[in-house]
């Protein structure tokens, strides 16, 4: 292996370690959002939906999702030699790349990540084997085909082909701002509904343990610095870009959330700040290596706003996304993928032109053409799945279970020894 | 003898605790407790979602004195509580018909 080629090693090795630091992040975050009585199922939920889909990625996952695409199509990658890493050891690195396998390990948390994302939908009531088997049909016929779609881009010497968002299409989403983002929100609207709502919605409690909640949520933002970082792929300007867009995004997004929760509804809280946070962060997900630094403040500041706007909409439209996967991650994540026809600014690593730098609208028109084919396939695609456990093994716990909580009535513990009595 | 139970805010422990020790009276069992007397609850948001929390942390105290003690605990402890603010908490008194100490077995108010 070239230097170069170890250089952009050590890189990609530290990134999926930061990346991996979301795992608990997400865990913890989510957990200290459930109730008293769930934290321990939500944290379960988190770390078995990111198993699963770890298994299936090393299986066939990786060929589907970055394999050279079925016919051409740019619809599946085809996973036949790939199956189960193995051809991957031993393969050749071409100079100044970065090894396959260790590409694939990158991914692989991308793909548990999302899968975790869409677990804030199903706080307290969903059995825990129809969450795992749920996890394993959503990133076989979701996660996978989307990520091809989008991050599986067409090798310089056209050897193999990518996906038809990423190639064919033309849009630009960096990290994930449609594959990982919307895509999650998307399932997570979709399962809540199918799931139903929790007894007593929308007045089901208040969280469990806000410090938990937002040490996951730190842990959440510093792991997102291998996240965006790391899709530069190596040591370049991209990943500085990205770095400094990435925490800039989520400094603004912060800022965002807490003008307008100030605003409405008379006090800045910790829970806003960790929200805008996320908001933010997921904004500029897609839009890391595209915009300027200025352009990223906006695109958090404005994620964040988005992200506090939309929560209420669970309650005009009566589905229980319990922990907010909608709005903090579907809606921020459609805005920073449409934001940059706007602001993309051609003297980035991307170099594309958005609208407010001479840009044509042909830009617009892919991100649009991005946002609304992930939006359908993943919305289908998920009903189909919900409805089909829904009508065989069924997805929600017993009113018992929901009851005493899933903590106990499921996993057989209590997180706190401490007793409950708040309303 | 008498019984005195008092439900307070729980930053009412040290100043009643600092009070009761001033007018001699040193014992006394607290209690972590919740509860709320005509105020309800309170209002917590959390992302925009109103949340009635309506048992509240309090502290309540015990102490056993003797009938000639009463008023000055019963000062005591009202002084050391009273801030004025909704939430401040009630005290009542009971008879108490036998104390036994366990070390000495003195009874009544040798055991006080």
């Amino acid at each position: 292996m070239d230097i170069t080629s170890q250089v952009n090693t050590g890189w990609m090795l530290t990134a999926t370690v930061a990346v991996t630091f979301m795992l608990p992040g997400l865990a913890l975050y989510y957990g200290g959002l459930s109730r008293t009585k769930n934290i321990l199922n939500t944290v379960m939920v988190v770390f078995g939906g990111f198993a699963v889909t770890a298994v299936l990625w090393v299986l066939y996952g990786y060929g589907l999702t970055l394999g050279d695409s079925a016919g051409g199509a740019g619809i599946i990658g085809n996973p036949s030699g790939l199956f189960g890493l193995t051809s991957l050891m031993g393969a050749p690195t071409p100079e100044g790349a970065v090894p396959a396998i260790l590409i694939a390990v990158f991914q692989l948390v991308f793909a548990g990540l999302t899968v975790g994302i869409i677990g804030g939908a199903v706080e307290g009531r969903m059995k825990f084997s129809a969450w795992l088997i749920f996890s394993g049909l959503w990133a076989t016929l979701v996660y996978f085909p989307v990520a091809h779609w989008v991050f599986a881009f067409d090798s310089d010497d056209g050897s193999t082909v990518g996906g038809w968002i990423a190639n064919r299409v033309g849009a630009l989403d960096f990290a994930g701002g449609t594959a990982v983002h919307m895509n999650a929100g998307v399932a997570a609207l979709v399962l809540a509904v199918f799931l139903g709502r929790r007894r007593d919605f929308p007045a089901v409690g208040r969280p469990g343990n806000l410090p938990i909640a937002i040490l996951g949520g730190g842990l959440l933002m510093v792991g997102w610095y291998g996240f965006n970082g790391g899709s530069s792929g190596g040591i370049d300007e991209s990943a500085g870009v990205a770095l400094t867009n990435t925490l800039i995004a989520a400094c603004s997004g912060l800022l965002g959330w807490l003008i307008v929760e100030r605003l409405r509804r008379g006090s800045a809280t910790s829970l806003g700040a960790i929200s805008g946070v996320l908001g933010g962060l997921v904004g500029i997900t897609p839009a890391a290596n595209s915009v300027s630094p200025v352009g990223a403040v906006v695109i958090g500041l404005v994620a964040g706003m988005i992200a506090f706007f939309t929560l209420g909409l669970k309650e005009r439209f009566g589905y229980d996304d319990a922990l907010d996967a909608v709005a903090i991650h579907m809606f921020p994540g459609i805005f920073g993928t449409l934001a940059i026809a706007v602001l993309a600014d051609p003297s980035s690593p991307a170099g594309a032109a958005g609208l407010l730098y001479g840009g044509g609208l042909g830009l617009l028109g892919a991100q649009v053409l991005a946002v609304a084919a992930v939006f359908v396939y993943t919305f289908a695609v998920t009903a189909l799945i919900a409805w089909v456990l829904k009508t065989t093994i069924g997805l929600r716990a017993s009113e018992t279970q929901e009851r005493a909580g899933l903590d106990t009535s499921i996993h057989a513990e209590t997180a706190y020894e401490v007793d409950d009595i708040r309303s | 003898m008498k019984l005195i139970t008092a439900v307070l805010q729980p930053s009412a422990l040290a100043p009643v605790k600092a009070a009761l020790a001033e007018a001699g009276i040193t014992g006394m069992t607290v209690y972590e407790a919740k509860g709320h007397g005509a105020q309800a609850g309170k209002v917590e948001v959390y992302r925009s979602q109103k949340i009635l929390v309506e048992f509240l942390p309090k502290i309540s105290i015990e102490v056993i004195v003797t009938d000639a003690t009463l008023d000055a605990a019963l000062t005591a402890i009202s002084e050391g509580a009273h801030t004025g603010q909704i939430g401040d908490g009630k005290i009542w008194v009971s008879e108490v018909s036998r104390v036994i100490r366990v070390r000495t077995g003195e009874t009544d108010e040798d055991a006080v």
